[in-house]
């Protein structure tokens, strides 16, 4: 089903979502990689607050090309989420929704997902270029020294992802093989 | 002899990188468009759909195709009567590299030491393959490789016994266990023989193969055909979304081995499948 949600996601939102629904998202997110992932973990374990606000929002899992003048961002397709694992049940418990990347994701991050009502989205990986066009506004809110790797907010319109596992533990990734 | 300057050489590598991180082979390109009409799965379709959109706005735009512009794998053929006058011939690769990333707006993906993790901040250092060979002209090669795919890849070090089963059954386990994580529709790179690392030469090395061209040796052309059917039996398909098209095409090269061994080492590639290559 094709679906259409504005940012914030709030629960009742990620309760609407189903594995294999399309879904265009339209609103602020915010994007972080391992480098961003390892730092926010250990800031929370040392009770310190984190650069973003997790309760109701969405990480992407992303770290761009450099933008040429005139652009907003450059090439800005999802990396593989498995090396977020790690970080992401802490995350969860801390009030963040919905994530989008690309690949499997472990059994603590689903179970996690489960018992905080959290979504998790692919986006299509190595569709950058498409991708980049779906933002319309971008900005370094932390973490510049980590270049690529820094925490950028960003505006998007429409962008086209799919409910890869949803809040109920359904992963359209297994799904599709039992088909097979 | 010929003399030839490494300005020449950096000039080549740096529009290389640029060339190979916007426009795709046509080889690569083809299969990616041609998968569209093969694959029967409407969420598969919408996806390949994208992936030939993603390709014209990156040329239009001019927009990397994807934003893991990867780590610069240059495989450099040297005549041995050609001398490279200027500076050191693997500082001026490295600088062509430098100069194509930062020129290029392409990312910055590497880290000078592994276990540390600082960015290096101008991708260097390639990753480079010399080989030296007859006549009075340098071939190079550029490939940058995403690490989405890269990470998915394995060696195995078969028994002589497993023979051309134990291959299959090999490359169809990474298949798997990449599934949605390499970025499917996959490119599948294999290198059978030779010893531990030069197993995992070749199937880089023939991930660089034009996809057009099967091997010229009848049973590994026959080895490639039958893994492509197979691996596309899977059903991980566009995205691990499901579907046929779970790879465009198998790439099998090979090298002779010692009577106790068979190494087979799986090389992943997503349907990014980039190389460039000049002879010069
Ligand atoms: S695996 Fe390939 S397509 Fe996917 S993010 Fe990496 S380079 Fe891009």
């Amino acid at each position: 089903m094709d679906q259409y949600i504005n940012t914030p996601l709030t629960t009742d939102k990620v309760e609407s979502l189903k594995a294999g629904d399309y879904v265009y998202i339209t609103g602020t997110i915010y994007t972080a990689r391992d480098a961003a992932h390892e730092r926010m973990y250990q800031m929370m374990n040392e009770g310190n607050s984190i650069p973003i606000n997790l309760n109701d929002n969405i990480i992407y899992y992303l770290g761009p090309t450099p933008e040429k003048e005139g652009q907003v961002i450059g090439s800005a397709g999802p990396t593989t989420s498995s090396r977020m694992d790690k970080y992401t049940p802490l995350l969860l418990d801390n009030g963040l929704k919905g994530m989008i990347g690309k690949g499997k994701r472990s059994k603590e991050v689903i179970a996690s997902m489960i018992k905080n009502k959290a979504v998790y989205f692919a986006a299509v990986g190595g569709a950058g270029a498409l991708l980049s066009k779906k933002i319309k506004a971008s900005k370094v809110i932390a973490y510049d020294d980590l270049g690529t790797e820094a925490i950028r907010e960003l505006y998007v319109e429409n962008f086209p992802v799919i409910v890869v596992i949803d809040s109920r533990g359904n992963n359209l990734y297994e799904i599709v093989l039992q088909s097979y | 002899m010929r003399n030839l300057h490494t300005d020449e050489i950096i000039k080549n590598i740096k529009e290389m990188c640029i060339e190979a991180n916007y426009k795709l082979a046509s080889d690569v390109e083809e299969r990616v468009r041609g998968a569209y009409e093969r694959e029967s799965s409407a969420l598969g379709k919408q996806i390949l759909g994208q992936l030939s959109e993603n390709l014209n706005i990156a040329l239009e735009d001019s927009i990397p195709i994807c934003q893991d512009t990867g780590m610069a794998i240059i495989f450099i053929k040297l005549g041995q009567d050609v001398h490279v006058e200027g500076r050191n011939l693997e500082d001026a690769i490295n600088e062509g590299v430098r100069q194509g990333y930062e020129e290029g707006y392409l990312r910055k993906s590497v880290v000078g030491d592994p276990l540390i993790r600082i960015n290096t901040k101008d991708n260097t250092p390639a990753i480079i393959h010399y080989e030296i060979v007859a006549g009075e002209q340098l071939e190079i090669i550029v490939a940058p490789k995403g690490f989405g795919s890269e990470n998915m890849s394995r060696v195995y070090m078969l028994k002589p016994s497993d023979g051309t089963e134990g291959v299959k059954k090999a490359v169809l386990e990474t298949v798997k266990l990449a599934g949605p994580n390499a970025c499917p529709p996959i490119v599948v790179g294999v290198g059978i023989g030779g010893s531990f690392e030069k197993s995992t030469i070749l199937s880089k090395k023939a991930l660089t193969r034009n996809m057009s061209q099967s091997s010229p040796l009848e049973h590994i052309k026959k080895l490639e055909d039958d893994l492509l059917i197979e691996i596309n039996q899977l059903g991980i398909g566009p995205g691990g979304f499901g579907g046929k098209i779970t790879a465009l095409g198998v790439n099998i090269e090979t090298y002779p081995t010692h009577i106790a061994g068979l190494p087979v080492a799986v090389n992943i590639c997503c349907h990014v499948n980039r190389h460039v290559s000049r002879r010069i």
